[in-house]
């Protein structure tokens, strides 16, 4: 369980700006949740928040009953929280391999290994070896940076824009994955900040950020409704339903 | 006759990840001497008579067998220069193996300077390997100079990985290639500096027949205040096609003087080059430390990436 207890984060850009307001947040076990609202609303600041690639101006974060806002992003990651970034990064030399063995935190047989990669619809045999470079599309480099947080045993996955720059194809495979890891939660607290409608739609909850406080939350029949067709509820395309 | 003690041994393992004899064709030179050597059928090797070094002669032919050449330095203040003549007949496949390995605990410089000619037949295949290694905590340098010449002729592939990661004070590598028709040349070289140390890397590499090609790329690290300038040059006289690419990462006071340079003599010559230079990306960092490593770790993980 993760808590957010009246927290604030300011970045100093020309003046102060406000990116995150108080916000109070509890976001139980076991739970599959969507962040949405306009872009600049602060949704990415809270994810980078939570994973500790930012500190907050004032707040704390409560991870599982421990006060984790002084905590580095390897000790949070240590206690089991995993963050999936907007645009996966690149590495020259490093394979997927390599990448899914520190991910996983020990020396990962090349089966174990392949069972992560299948889970994101990739062939592990052609992409075991591959190296994390500019080689690969941006699906296939996002399907890879989900295969890494599988790859973890964590309690709280936050995913970042999982749909930013990959193409429909990919887009309808990640559902799927989303899909699959919503009915296999184990205890595990999902969150994806996303505007998109079928994203939002396999949530069980679905919070509002705009401006960098929430101005919405609940259940997806209770929210959906409010922002369907909004920029906040976007259709990818048409033509895909 | 092969008596090696631990230090030598150990080198021997970092050099040409030997732990005891090859198999095959060799010759081990420890401290300035012939410690032990072994000719096939096909692999002749005959010390010079005028200079130091060896002839190594490999017949028409001779396909899937191996020549290793290591060298261990471990005496303070020994300084060799030694010429190593590789005549590769026609229609082979083979590896190489040399590399030099210093291990120097005294006061005194030790320098070892490999000088390497490969004739390499028409429609063979070569695999070159060259590691250079130094250890030790002795105030005396350890100074690898290294020259490589490769003259490869038609229809022939080489290829050259040369490695050079740790503890070695100086270095300046020189490689010379010339190319006939349909004569292809890949280079990858790995270097990796720190402390105090100086590493200067040419590469000149002529393209004289049609649809010969190069490809030469050059990954390296430089950390601490080492101080690297790596300069590859491909010239194209022909209609040939060329790749030149230097790719660095620079830590802590580093610095990397890179000179990619293309010449092109003839209008069908078509080369490339490319250079980066920069410091681990604060992102690469971050993802690892988001997968639960330290950042000591993420920028080990990265390098060693880079390097492998």
């Amino acid at each position: 369980m993760l808590e957010l207890k009246n927290l604030t984060f300011s970045a100093e850009d020309g003046g102060k700006a406000e990116i995150i307001r108080n916000i109070d947040l509890v976001l139980p076990e076991d739970r599959f949740i969507v962040i949405t609202g306009p872009n600049g609303g602060g949704k990415s600041t809270l994810a980078k928040l939570i994973a500790g690639i930012e500190q907050p101006t004032s707040g704390r974060i409560i991870f599982n009953g421990e006060d984790i806002t002084g905590r580095s992003i390897t000790e949070r990651a240590r206690m089991g929280i995993g963050f999936a970034f907007q645009q996966p990064v690149r590495f020259k030399g490093l394979t997927v391999l390599d990448l899914l063995r520190i991910a996983a935190g020990k020396t990962l047989s090349v089966s174990e290994a392949c069972e992560y990669l299948s889970e994101v619809g990739l062939c592990a045999k052609d992409y075991i070896k591959r190296e994390v470079n500019s080689s690969l599309s941006g699906g296939e480099l996002k399907r890879i940076e989900i295969a890494t947080i599988l790859a973890r045993d964590v309690s709280l996955a936050v995913f970042d824009e999982p749909e930013a720059g990959i193409d429909l194809w990919s887009f309808t495979n990640l559902i799927r994955i989303f899909e699959k890891m919503r009915s296999h939660e184990g205890g595990r607290t999902v969150v994806v900040i996303s505007h998109q409608e079928r994203i939002l739609n396999i949530a069980d909850e679905i919070i509002v950020l705009t401006d960098g406080a929430v101005t919405a939350r609940g259940s997806r029949d209770e929210i959906m409704p409010q922002i369907i067709g909004s920029k906040y509820a976007e259709n990818i395309c048409p033509k895909i339903d | 006759m092969l008596k090696m003690d631990p230090v030598q041994k150990q080198l021997l393992q970092e050099v040409a990840e030997l732990h005891d004899i090859p198999e095959g064709a060799y010759n081990l030179r420890a401290n300035g001497q012939s410690v032990g050597r072994n000719t096939t059928a096909n692999i002749d090797i005959q010390s010079k008579t005028d200079v130091s070094g060896i002839d190594i002669r490999i017949k028409d032919g001779t396909k899937n067998e191996s020549v290793h050449i290591p060298v261990v330095l471990s005496e303070s203040g020994l300084k060799e220069t030694v010429y190593n003549d590789f005549y590769i007949g026609d229609g082979c496949d083979v590896l190489i193996v040399a590399g030099c390995g210093i291990d120097n605990c005294g006061t005194q410089d030790s320098e070892h300077d490999g000088v390497h000619r490969f004739f390499v037949g028409k429609n063979s295949k070569v695999r070159y390997v060259e590691k250079h290694y130094g250890s030790g905590d002795g105030s005396g340098k350890r100074i690898l100079d290294p020259v490589t010449e490769v003259y490869i002729d038609e229809g022939s592939t080489v290829e050259m990985e040369m490695v050079q990661i740790k503890g070695v004070d100086s270095t300046h590598r020189t490689t010379l290639g010339e190319l006939k028709k349909d004569a292809k040349l890949v280079v990858r070289e790995r270097l990796m500096t720190h402390g105090e140390q100086n590493a200067f890397s040419t590469y000149k590499i002529t393209l004289n027949g049609d649809g010969s090609s190069a490809d030469v790329v050059s990954r390296s690290v430089a950390r601490d205040n080492s101080y690297q300038k790596l300069d590859l040059c491909v010239l194209g006289n022909a209609a040939c096609s060329g790749h030149t690419e230097c790719d660095s990462i620079i830590m802590d006071n580093g610095r990397i003087l890179a000179v990619p340079s293309l010449e092109a003599n003839s209008v069908d010559a078509a080369l490339v080059h490319e250079a980066a230079i920069g410091k681990i990306a604060g992102e690469q960092l971050i993802k690892l430390m988001t997968l639960g490593l330290t950042e000591a770790e993420a920028e080990e993980q990265i390098i060693t990436g880079f390097l492998k």
